[in-house]
């Protein structure tokens, strides 16, 4: 299935881009996800950081399944106020 | 009352909204950008919002304050876009039968949404920039080592 994945603050600014998509085998997970994240974008977290998902715009656990048409964004450290 | 906005806040309304006649108190917090960074001047502050989520997170905490205080309304309204010093970057306004239940809420409130609601600030600096919070994204001389050897 493909996915497309938003990004936003420093993740958008380290990628370059506010959105790009990946190609997930189906009955993919949230840590397939991010590990694909990884290999397409090796300098967006350094790899002991945890890169936190939202789904549909609720927070996401790794073990989640993904579906195709979810909307994906990858969320950087948040520091409203 | 949740307001995500590029416009100046006005932190009269949101007192307004829950100033009701079975309240006995209005605690408000605004949240103010501050012109320095560890002795560093901050020239202006940069907010970005994932807005579908950030009004959704916002509209959950308020509706997680009301619950557990007893709360008869929450006001919280949040800029976005590029912040002068010294203007306001965040109003909360909880309208409270007593005094002592708004004062937590309000303190609570805050809190909630500096941990969960998707919203980013960036210092910008005369030399440079920063978004704040993400300094354990930043890559040691080892992970770069590791990125530069191919091998990851």
């Amino acid at each position: 299935m493909e996915l497309t994945v938003r990004l936003f603050a420093l993740y958008r600014e380290r990628a370059g881009t506010k959105v790009f998509s990946l190609e997930l085998p189906g009955g993919a997970t949230v840590s397939d996800l991010t590990d694909a994240v990884r290999l397409r974008y090796p300098r967006l977290a350094p790899p002991d950081v945890k890169i936190v998902v939202a789904v549909n715009s609720d927070y996401a656990e790794p073990e989640d399944l993904l579906k195709p048409g979810d909307d994906v964004c990858l969320i950087p450290p948040v520091s409203g106020g | 009352m949740i307001e995500l906005t590029s416009q100046t806040l006005d932190p009269d309304k949101f007192t307004s909204a829950v100033r009701l006649s079975t309240n006995g108190a209005v605690v408000t917090f605004l949240g103010t950008t501050r012109d320095n960074f560890e002795g560093k001047g901050v020239l202006t502050l940069e907010y970005e919002a994932f807005d579908e989520m950030a009004v959704k997170k916002l509209e959950e905490v308020r509706q997680e304050l009301m619950a557990e205080f007893g709360l008869d309304d929450v006001a919280i309204g949040h800029r976005t876009g590029t912040v002068a010093i010294g203007e306001i970057s965040l109003v909360v306004a909880v309208g409270s039968p007593h005094r002592k239940e708004g004062f937590y809420a309000c303190h609570k409130a805050v809190d909630r949404i500096k941990e969960v609601v998707p919203i980013w600030k960036k210092e910008v600096y005369e030399d440079g920039s920063r978004w704040v919070a993400c300094e354990d994204h930043e890559f040691t001389h080892e992970h770069e080592a590791a990125l530069q050897g191919g091998d990851g």
